[in-house]
Formats: C-alpha cells, sequence, structure tokens
C-alpha cells in the first residue's frame, strides 16, 4: 500500500500554508499527485470490500481531482478540520464519498482506523458524506443538486465574517439535469462569487445510462458561461493541467466570476472493465476481480479480469 | 450582497386602500414591522445575523431589514430551495441567517431542503414561513400553507413555533439567539391584532395559559389565539369555565400543559390555521393518547380540505375560525 506519511504540510503559525506564487509543478509534485490518486483507487476497493456493494466507477473518475484538491490546491491545516479559514469542498455527487474518506484521514481530521469500519453500524463513514458525523466533511450531501447552493452561502457568510476561503463544489454531470444548480449558478454570477469554484466530474454516465441518452446536457460549457460564470475545459484524469489550473484559479484573487471547471473523465477510470461497462455504477467485487483490479491500478500487466455484472441498482445492504 | 433597489423605510404618500398600491399597503401592515425590528436588535446585541428573502422582501417587511442592514440582506430572487440551501451554507460560517417567504413554499416546495441540509446537518438556520395557513385567502390553494406544521414537525432536530403576533414573533426571536437548534417560524401576514405587550416573556416549548377551566380548555397557537382569546372571555362571561392555553411551541410540545388542562378540564379544543390533521390537533392527540388521558379532544381547523378563496376575514368566519365561529364551536361542544 502506498505510504501516506508524508501527505500533509505542516501548520503555519502565520496561516500562510500556501503562498500567492505557488512552487513549480515539479515531476516529484506530479508524480505525489498521482500517487495520492491511486491512493484514492485503492482505498475504494479496501473500503467497499467491507461495504460490499459501492460506487467504484464514480469514485474512480474523480479520484485525481480529490488527489489534486487535497494534496495541491486547497488550504487546509492538518489535524484542524473546523479551521475557519480553511477551503471548503462539498459534493454534489455524495455517493464518491468513499474516495475522499481515506484523504480527510490522511489530513488527520479522524483516526485512520475508522475507515476500517467503513459503514458498519455505528461507524460515521457511510456511502454519502455526513457533516455531523464525518470531521472534515464541510457539508452533509446525498440529495442530488444541493451542493453549489450551500457552497454560495458558504462564500456569503464568509463574506460577512470577512474570512477568505475557496469554495469547492464537485458536482456529478447528471446533476446538471437538477433544477436547483441552475438557480445557484444565476445567484452565483449575480453575487460575484469569484472565491466559488465548480468542478462537473463529466464522466458521461448517470444510473440509467449515458448522461446524454436520459437527458441531454449540452453544450455545458455555454449554458455555465450564459449563466455568467467563467468556464475552463480540462481533462480530469491529468494531474498537471489539474494542478495548473487550480493554482491559476486560486491565485486570480480578482476574479468576480465564479468558475466552472469542466473535467472529462471516465467513470470507472483505471480498471479497464470499469471503463468499457456501462452498467458499473453500483458493484461489488469478488475476490479475484479485486485483484486484478489492484494489479491495474498499480500499473502491473493485469491478468484478465471477468467482467461482473454490476449488483442491483440501489441494493446497499 | 449587493444593496437593495431604493426602499423605504416607511411609505411615503397618501395610499388609497382602494387602489392596488401593493407595497404601500403591504409595508402598512402593523405586523410586519416586527420581524425586522428583531432582527436589527439581534444585530444591535452583537450577533452574526443575515437576513434573506425570495422576491418577497415588501410582504414580509424584510425590505426595513435591508435598508438599515444592506450589507446582512441577501436578495435570491425567485429561488426558494436555492435560498434554503444557501442558507445552510452560510450558517456554517459561524453566521446565523434568518430566511423568509411565504409558509406554503418554504413548507412544501423546499422541505427536502429543510430536511436535508438544515435538520439533519443540525445548522441553526431560521426559516420563517409567512402568511401561513389561508391568510392569502382569494390568491388561492398555492399560496395556502395548511399542511406546513405537520411537516416540518415530522423532520428531527427541527424546533416549530408559531407565534401569537408581532411581540411573540420579536419575543421568539430574541430567545433564538442562544437556541442551538434550527428553527421554523410559522407567522401570519402581519394585520392580526397584538395578543401581547411588545417583548411578552418567551420560552421555547413553554407554553403561556391564558385562562383555566374545568369545562373545557382552547388549546391554540398562531393567529388563533387572539380570537380565541375574545371566545373565551365571551363563554367566561356567560358562567362557563373555560380555559386557554398558548401554545407557540408546536415542537417540542409542552408536554406538562397539555396534560394539566386535561387533567382539570373535561374537554379539549385544539384550534389551528392549518388541516386538524398532524399539525397542533394532531400532535395534542399524541399527548393524550399516550398519556390515557379521561378527557376528550376536539381538533378545530381545516377540517382536510382545500380551502375556498375569499378574501381572509370572510374565510375565517366561514371556517368558524373567527372570535364568533369559536364561541359557537365551544358552546356546541359543551350544550
Amino acid at each position: 500500500m502506498p505510504t501516506t506519511a508524508t501527505a500533509a504540510p505542516a501548520p503555519d503559525p502565520m496561516g500562510a500554508e500556501r503562498t500567492l506564487m505557488p512552487a513549480p509543478l515539479t515531476p516529484e509534485t506530479i508524480a505525489h499527485l498521482e500517487e495520492r490518486a491511486r491512493h484514492v483507487r485503492l482505498e475504494t476497493i479496501r473500503l467497499i470490500a467491507i461495504a460490499k456493494v459501492g460506487h467504484y466507477s464514480s469514485t474512480f473518475s474523480c479520484a485525481e481531482l480529490f488527489a489534486t484538491l487535497y494534496y495541491d490546491a486547497m488550504r487546509l491545516r492538518h489535524g484542524e478540520p473546523r479551521w475557519p479559514d480553511r477551503d471548503r469542498f462539498l459534493m454534489g455527487k455524495g455517493h464518491a464519498a468513499v474516495g475522499l474518506y481515506p484523504l480527510l484521514a490522511d489530513w488527520g481530521f479522524f483516526p485512520k482506523e475508522l475507515l476500517d469500519g467503513y459503514t458498519r453500524l455505528g461507524n460515521p463513514l457511510g456511502d454519502h458524506p455526513d457533516m455531523t458525523k464525518v470531521p472534515g466533511v464541510d457539508f452533509s450531501s446525498g440529495s442530488i443538486g444541493h451542493a453549489l447552493s450551500a457552497g454560495l452561502g458558504m462564500v456569503m457568510g464568509g463574506r460577512m465574517m470577512n474570512r477568505r476561503f475557496d469554495v469547492y463544489v464537485m458536482l456529478g454531470d447528471g446533476e446538471m439535469q437538477e433544477g436547483q444548480v441552475w438557480e445557484a449558478a444565476m445567484a452565483a454570477a449575480h453575487q460575484k462569487a469569484g472565491n466559488l469554484i465548480a468542478i462537473v466530474d463529466r464522466n458521461g454516465y448517470q444510473l440509467d445510462g449515458q448522461v446524454d441518452e436520459v437527458m441531454g446536457i449540452e453544450p455545458l460549457a455555454g449554458k455555465w458561461r450564459a449563466f455568467g460564470w467563467e468556464v475552463h475545459e480540462v481533462d480530469g484524469h491529468d494531474v498537471a493541467a489539474l494542478a495548473t489550473l487550480f493554482r491559476r484559479l486560486k491565485q486570480d484573487r480578482t476574479r468576480e466570476k465564479p468558475a466552472c471547471i469542466i473535467a472529462r473523465t471516465l467513470k470507472g477510470k483505471g480498471v479497464g472493465y470499469m471503463e468499457r461497462e456501462a452498467g458499473w455504477h453500483l458493484g461489488y467485487l469478488a475476490p479475484e476481480d479485486e485483484a486484478a483490479a489492484i494489479a491495474e491500478i498499480m500499473g502491473q500487466p493485469a491478468s484478465p479480469a471477468i467482467p461482473r455484472e454490476a449488483a442491483a441498482q440501489g441494493d446497499a445492504r | 450582497m449587493t444593496a437593495p433597489m431604493t426602499v423605504t423605510d416607511t411609505p411615503t404618500g397618501p395610499v388609497n386602500p382602494g387602489s392596488w398600491q401593493y407595497r404601500q399597503l403591504n409595508s402598512r401592515a402593523p405586523g410586519l414591522s416586527y420581524l425586522s425590528d428583531a432582527l436589527s436588535a439581534l444585530v444591535a446585541d452583537g450577533h452574526p445575523v443575515m437576513a434573506g428573502t425570495a422576491d418577497l422582501q415588501y410582504s414580509n417587511g424584510l425590505a426595513r431589514f435591508a435598508a438599515r442592514h444592506p450589507d446582512r440582506f441577501v436578495q435570491f430572487g425567485i429561488s426558494e430551495q436555492n435560498m434554503v440551501s444557501a442558507a445552510a451554507g452560510i450558517a456554517t460560517t459561524g453566521v446565523m441567517p434568518f430566511v423568509a417567504t411565504f409558509a406554503s413554499f418554504l413548507g412544501l416546495l423546499c422541505c427536502e431542503q429543510i430536511r436535508m441540509d438544515i435538520a439533519y446537518s443540525a445548522l441553526p438556520v431560521r426559516l420563517i414561513g409567512h402568511h401561513a395557513g389561508i391568510a392569502l385567502g382569494f390568491y388561492g390553494t398555492s399560496h395556502h400553507a395548511t399542511e406546513d406544521l405537520a411537516i416540518m414537525r415530522s423532520i428531527a432536530g427541527l424546533t416549530v413555533v408559531n407565534p401569537a403576533d408581532g411581540p411573540q414573533l420579536a419575543a421568539a426571536i430574541k430567545a433564538s439567539a442562544d437556541h442551538p437548534e434550527p428553527i421554523y417560524f410559522r407567522i401570519g401576514r402581519g394585520q392580526e391584532p397584538n395578543v401581547y405587550e411588545d417583548l411578552p416573556d418567551f420560552q421555547f416549548g413553554k407554553a403561556i395559559e391564558h385562562e383555566t377551566g374545568s369545562d373545557l380548555t382552547v388549546i391554540a397557537c398562531g393567529t388563533m389565539v387572539h380570537p380565541c382569546l375574545e371566545a373565551v372571555r365571551a363563554l367566561r362571561a356567560s358562567g362557563l369555565s373555560v380555559g386557554l392555553i398558548d401554545m407557540h411551541t408546536i415542537k417540542p410540545l409542552d408536554r406538562d400543559a397539555v396534560l394539566a388542562a386535561a387533567e382539570r378540564s373535561r374537554v379539549i379544543l385544539t384550534v389551528e390555521e392549518h388541516n386538524i390533521l398532524g399539525g397542533l390537533g394532531g400532535a395534542v392527540a399524541e399527548v393524550m393518547a399516550e398519556a390515557g388521558t379521561k378527557a376528550l379532544l376536539i381538533r378545530h381547523g381545516i377540517r382536510d380540505e382545500y380551502s375556498l378563496i375569499a378574501p381572509p376575514t370572510h374565510l375565517y368566519r366561514h371556517y368558524q375560525l373567527d372570535a364568533a365561529g369559536i364561541e359557537t364551536v365551544v358552546r356546541d361542544i359543551l350544550a
């Protein structure tokens, strides 16, 4: 398993965890972020093995986003999940929380041992994140479409309290079908919420199939632009591109427009048969498939994996 | 948080009641100032308060607050769900947001946002549902809220308050500064006569006993307290032993007050501007049934139907929710 010990920077008493002119993006940083993304995938497999069912593929599509946000973009303090000036992270697609929990544990927000009891009776870590139970979860989610509004509220509250932090809201592409997203989009531009950054994980799939077949959302960039947002399109698995973009957005303190990043991703990225099979939303890997998936994620030649039927939708026993 | 459009604190110029000078007529509703003034008082006391509304600042009088504290006021436009979720986000930063819209929209349209983002997330948001019940008269069923108490009462972690008038609303808002739970305030249209003097004693979950009686006790909430008080006075003047409790907090319900009244009176009559299912009557029924009280319970309100349309005062008369109607209901019960 990858090491996690060096991941989090030490707290800085001056509160300057990140300078406005970030260090150049070195090959070492890029390698570290790639390793963190692998860590997200491996931990996702490990935790879902405890629950016996989970959202592997939705989490794999945003593994690089998680890694880049939590190990390069966001301003956080190790062991201080409630630091008032921290950057915030909200998930419209709360079902990818299994990939977030290992990073929160790595930041010292809760003991790593809690991960071992993922979804078991009495454990705070469920399929969807609960802010009242999990330190480091900035907002509860599970009902799709609320997160951008809540993120906007954080921007407005921070403004009144004279705190400047950035608010990152990760949205699913199927979530674009929710009306409340566009209420929030309109309001954020109106409020000049320049420190609000929406990230659309454009992995192309939702429960019932391909997003563009279920309910088309294109032209997506045009929609966000028309709502008054600054739009960036990026390869959501290219940590160098993601880190460069996040750093640029963070440096730009004069921006009045909120920013939307459309991250082109693959649902199930990293495990071939999940990438290829549209049915992979909720599932469970038998031990032999798990071994093959881990080998593939670790970059070893994968033995031929037997594609399995995804578990019945909604079966979360 | 842009400054609102030109907003006058008080109406200027003559208002012709026969005309459709909506904003000015609205801003002359005497009860509307209580909400804004109570919020301003919290600001003056150093509380980190923000207020927001969804295109109804003249209907709820928050224009008055907005004019005084433009940096603490958010105009959300017609996006109630966005407003409620955003209020939750605001509350995570240590600010106490008060967001207001018609009770029908808040309780029904935003029910899930209230449950997930506010109550489940245990954030101290204050929701103000105004023009509750059938107060919007001929605007019709879309604008009536006769389900909101039932809905809000079943959301875990939410305190549900239905003040009788402006002064009690102000007192409840003042008390809310130290209340850790989210709160739903259900209020009328600001034209109800006052029951109380300025800033009456107020404690969440502690009912106010106006009269005690052995024949019957009326338990009322919200806009119904005033007509019930008038009815009870008339009934007592004619020799009947009738009590009255203002049950301003629907949740947590003052069980002791209910049980004491049921001990002392033969009949308990609940009166609410709400469906008789699931609101005040439902809450009182649960307490009485579980305690096995001997007293008879009768629920008075809207009888599981959609209200007719008419001016509000005509509706109150039609549904026997005015003083005369309530008096008749009690006399019929005791006959």
